[in-house]
């Protein structure tokens, strides 16, 4: 990460590249009406591929429709075609209360670190004051340190609080922003026009009103990668359950979804198909997010990306 | 008074602005303190706190419900003489020095198909995406059922072309591997990142090459993967530090309450190991230092990464 820090020209200069890539997609298109043989070649390795990218979520569905007996069989189709497990899972495990606890947590935890981490990108991008490159160094170089090192302090902090147990750990950190998130404002930030924010300024609007009326709605793209990745992060976060909850009422899904694989899997009832069923619960809320909001994924990955 | 109408106009007014430009900065500081506000709260307590804490219980021996006992370097000391520890950061020096390159060379092949597919690259990329969204404990799942060793998806496929595939799941020799070849499936972020680099190669250097009479191969390992080594280096950086915390697949499949029964040394990894030093068994301090450990393994990787880089990696715009 440390190759990350470059001067605001750089990164204001990584912003105009992306523009002449989305040039480029266009030119690059009129290429691609001729078929040729290599082409052909290429779309069926890509064919190929895709199958094998997406099989594994066709097995996980086609599983969860079949009986217990045949969970295992490989079928694409189901050979008895059952909607048993789905009701089954809910009676077996409590299920809408790890969805709805999970959905809580990650809707505070994108919402919290959405606010937080713009605010804090803000300042490190609109105002100058000295020192300003050198603290936002630090806030990079946090992104290096691994998770391991503060988790047990961490730990010992909501311990302390009295809080272990309950799901303020698992969302409440982020009202601190996140430095991933502060970064990816900032270079969107840096971009904006800032004779706008002077005007505005001119106009008698103090600092307040220049974040929350200008420059926060020019930011929206970046807004939705955030509030995305971290819906998504939160989502899917196993390791802070595992620390913080015991009570599985207090469960979020990924938690749950390892104490069925536990309890069904390995602990001797060896009932697959509510594992699996589990799973298809699990996963089908992201790839959802995902087809929302595809394009500002893509993108946002893109992005992080180019500062390399 | 008097003073001042002797001093020249032009000095009066620069001393002025500079006073206004004086006043200027203090006013921006102060409002950009408070914008930064929460994180700077957040960093001296959820992480400077944090760090040099467990800097501190990595000295001592420490399970919460008593207070930090002091042991000095101790707890460093049974660390290298620790088996388990050994086997840990050997299991997760398998992973990652397979699973990296594997992983690179993957993406790079899947973005540089991307790249050749014109309008249809949308679709695939989608498709390579999607599983990036998977919850990492679901890939855990998965892995258990795709790789079961009697009745996998993988084992009928590789049975179908006549081999005989091993217990990927229970075979001590076979378990990274499995774990290798899941973890393949969710490449797609570092494809995106790599094709976002392929479509910013200029298309006049590829022209040239075409006058030059230049073909597929020699266009990717002389224009292609240099233009973008960038991107390639930045991609194995993430994946290496991402590699060497590698938690939530294995410790879904191999470890937890119920799965006694199994040998699952083989699947240890270092955060593993970590994670149940600390919350399983309360080995706070051990556990400190065990976390130092592996920061201190992974800046050290990064830094010689970065320094390798140096004489491989090309810049746009760089001076030599």
């Amino acid at each position: 990460m440390t190759a990350s820090i470059e001067s605001e020209a750089q990164q204001r200069d990584n912003v105009g590249r992306a523009a002449v890539v989305a040039n480029a997609g266009g030119v690059r298109r009129d290429r691609s009406k001729r078929i040729t043989p290599g082409r052909v070649l290429v779309l069926l390795a890509l064919s190929a591929c895709t199958v094998v990218f997406i099989y594994p979520f066709v097995w996980l569905v086609s599983a969860s429709f079949k009986t217990r007996a045949e969970v295992f069989d490989n079928r694409l189709i189901p050979k008895t075609f059952t909607l048993d497990n789905y009701v089954q899972v809910w009676q077996e495990a409590p299920m809408l209360l790890w969805l709805g606890n999970t959905l809580l947590v990650t809707v505070l935890a994108a919402l919290t670190v959405t606010i937080s981490s713009s605010l804090v990108a803000w300042g490190f991008s609109y105002f100058r004051w000295p020192g300003r490159n050198a603290v936002f160094g630090l806030v990079l170089a946090t992104m290096m340190l691994p998770g391991a090192v503060t988790m047990i302090p961490t730990f010992l902090i909501w311990n302390a609080l009295g809080l272990t147990g309950t799901l303020y750990p698992l969302w409440a950190g982020n009202l601190f922003g996140s430095a991933f998130y502060i970064f990816l404002l900032r270079q969107f930030f840096l971009g904006l026009p800032r004779e706008l924010f002077e005007a505005a300024r001119i106009d008698g609007a103090n600092n307040w009103r220049i974040f929350a009326q200008i420059a926060l709605p020019l930011t929206k793209p970046a807004i939705v990668v955030t509030l995305l990745f971290e819906f998504q992060a939160a989502w899917t976060d196993l390791m802070r359950p595992l620390i913080y909850l015991r009570d599985p009422e207090t469960f979020t899904i990924p938690r749950g979804l390892k104490t069925l694989v536990d309890q069904f899997g390995f602990g001797g009832e060896f009932r697959w198909e509510i594992i699996v069923t589990a799973g298809v619960l699990t996963t089908l809320p992201m790839v959802i997010l995902f087809f929302l909001g595809q394009k500002h994924f893509v993108e946002g990955i893109a992005t992080t990306g180019s500062k390399g | 008074m008097a003073a001042t109408t002797q001093t020249p106009p032009d000095a009066l007014g620069t001393s002025r602005a500079r006073q206004a430009q004086r006043r200027n900065t203090r006013r921006d500081t102060r409002a950009a303190l408070l914008f930064i506000s929460p994180w700077l709260v957040g960093f001296l307590v959820l992480t400077l706190w944090p760090v040099l804490y467990s800097g501190y219980l990595s000295l001592t021996d420490y399970d919460v419900f008593n207070a930090p006992n002091f042991v000095g370097l101790e707890n460093y000391r049974t660390l290298f003489s620790d088996e388990t520890a050994r086997l840990a950061i050997g299991n997760t020096f398998y992973f990652a020095i397979i699973q990296v390159p594997l992983q690179v060379l993957v993406s790079l092949a899947l973005a540089l198909l991307l790249n050749q597919a014109g309008r249809s690259s949308g679709f695939f990329r989608t498709a390579f995406f999607l599983p990036r969204m998977t919850p990492p404990v679901a890939i855990g799942v998965l892995l258990l059922l795709l790789f079961n060793g009697q009745s996998g998806l993988i084992n009928r496929v590789l049975g179908l072309v006549g081999i005989d595939g091993p217990a990927w799941t229970t075979d001590p020799n076979w378990i990274k591997p499995g774990l290798i070849l899941m973890s393949l499936w969710s490449v797609g972020s570092s494809v995106i990142i790599l094709l976002a680099a392929l479509r910013n190669v200029p298309a006049e250097l590829y022209d040239s090459a075409k006058v030059d009479g230049a073909n597929f191969w020699q266009k990717t390992t002389l224009i292609t993967v240099p233009m973008i080594s960038g991107a390639l280096f930045f991609v194995f950086i993430i994946n290496s530090i991402d590699a060497l915390q590698s938690f939530t697949e294995a410790y879904t499949a191999y470890f937890g309450s119920g799965n006694t029964t199994y040998s699952n040394d083989a699947a240890l990894f270092y955060s593993i190991y970590l994670f149940r030093e600390a919350f399983e068994f309360l080995n706070m301090g051990y556990a400190s230092a065990l976390a130092w450990v592996l920061f201190v393994i992974i800046l050290v990787i990064t830094l010689v990464q970065l320094r390798v880089s140096k004489r491989f990696v090309y810049y746009e715009g760089e001076q030599r």
